[in-house]
């Protein structure tokens, strides 16, 4: 008989407690129960990355984990990265590098991309570039979102 | 995907329980594939019994002669362990190149090894290594490990516990990946060791094969020459719309090549 499981975790810094199905994947949880939709599904198959939220700290892909999965962990997404008054250097490295165009990729670049900053405050384009194999752009081409990583790596550094 | 109920035991003998008492429950690691399958619907399976709860399962110990990873190791913790990269690097570049980062976080050894991929990397590296899987009851050869697309000869309940490598003289390992899935379309892996050499190739037949004639060219003369004009056969190669089976097998002598470069280099 399936029934529902209890959850608790830790979402943007906040204690988080729900009953949920076993099948409820973390980024429908994200985005239905809790309403955090900067969290996106692109592709719902682990292609595209649109869904990469921090899981302990390390880029997941919120599509191909269940939100039981997280239970006692701590699942940082894009609205827990900054404000909209003090963004997050690598929000700002996108912004100002021009790393978007329709937005959608964006919120998963941007965690894939803390996570990738976080041991290298020096990357090379090809180290980057490399990273990103698990995050897919259908507008930008990269250039720019490559640029932005490397800057926002540089000033998540000094920060 | 099909709703099931969920379960986290806190130990071996608690998942073992589970799956005797569940039939029809999978075993859930990092659910890099599991999951996947149950959202297109490919399984039903009425339980599932996740092992993120036993931390017995995860870690790396390196010692004189081998290496024995836990099966709920990460294939980011085997790509970046200071150790493997040193003792073993053909085993740490293989993991890295499994996937993306991403799914490298989540996916592990013992739940690629137990799905059997014919296209996975880690079959070719317990083969080419002649590693041994050790499972909650018994300890099983890598060469008797996989036994077919998808198939191994792990028993209905049987879990992974550890895998333990031999560290050889050297090792390579090079693959032709998919450029979409990182999956091999063929992947090689070399290992020189005291014993000989062994050479296993994933993703271009059913399931990992060695290849005795490259072997013994091998064990006389460990150079990328030596096994020139060997030819692999295509016959029971696959073939999909990524790769013919003669292409396939082209493949398997350029792979096996560069492997071979490589483990000299290391
Ligand atoms: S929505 Fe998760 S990887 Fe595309
Ligand atoms: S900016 Fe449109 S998909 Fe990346």
């Amino acid at each position: 008989m399936v029934g529902t499981v209890s959850v608790a975790f830790s979402v943007n810094g906040r204690d988080v407690k729900a009953k949920v199905e076993p099948r409820t994947l973390l980024v429908t949880f994200l985005r239905e129960n809790l309403g955090l939709t900067g969290t996106h599904v692109g592709c719902d198959t682990s292609q595209c990355g649109a869904c990469c939220v921090l899981l302990d700290g390390r880029s997941v892909k919120s599509c191909t984990i269940l939100a039981v999965q997280a239970d006692g962990a701590s699942v940082t997404t894009i609205e827990g990265l900054g404000t909209p008054e003090k963004l997050h250097p690598m929000q700002i490295a996108f912004n100002e590098n021009h790393g978007l165009q329709c937005g959608f990729c964006t919120p998963g670049m941007i965690m894939s991309a803390v996570d990738f900053a976080q041991g290298n405050a020096e990357p090379t384009p090809d180290q980057v570039r490399e990273w990103l194999e698990g995050n897919i752009c259908r507008c930008t081409g990269y250039h720019n979102i490559v640029a932005s990583v490397e800057a926002g790596a540089r000033a998540m550094a000094k920060a | 995907m099909y709703a099931f109920d969920y379960h986290k035991p806190h130990s071996l003998a608690e998942a073992a329980a589970l799956l005797e008492a569940h039939p029809e429950a999978r075993l859930l690691a990092g659910g890099m594939t599991l999951i996947p399958t149950l959202k297109q619907r490919l399984a039903s399976p009425t339980d599932l019994v996740d092992l993120g709860g036993l931390a017995d399962l995860v870690g790396i110990v390196v010692d004189a002669g081998e290496i024995t990873i836990g099966a709920m190791t990460t294939h980011a913790a085997v790509a970046h362990s200071k150790e493997i990269k040193a003792r073993l690097p053909a085993l740490a570049a293989l993991a890295e190149g499994i996937g993306d980062p991403q799914v490298r976080h989540r996916g592990t050894i013992g739940g690629s090894i137990s799905n059997a991929d014919p296209a996975a990397d880690y079959p070719a590296a317990l083969v080419g290594l002649g590693a041994t899987v050790i499972t909650d009851r018994r300890e099983i050869a890598a060469d008797d490990f996989f036994t077919g697309m998808f198939e191994t000869a792990l028993a209905p309940g049987e879990i992974v516990r550890q895998v333990r490598f031999p560290i050889p003289l050297a090792a390579g390992y090079a693959k032709f990946p998919n450029p979409a899935s990182r999956y091999a379309v063929v992947g090689a892996f070399v290992a020189r060791t005291a014993a000989g050499v062994r050479v296993a190739v994933t993703g271009a037949g059913p399931s990992v094969f060695r290849l005795p004639e490259m072997e013994a060219a091998l064990a006389s003369s460990f150079a990328p020459q030596a096994i020139a004009g060997i030819d692999v056969p295509e016959d029971d190669l696959n073939r999909d719309p990524h790769a013919t089976a003669a292409y396939r097998a082209h493949l398997v002598g350029v792979m096996t090549a560069r492997a071979v470069t490589t483990a000299l280099e290391s």
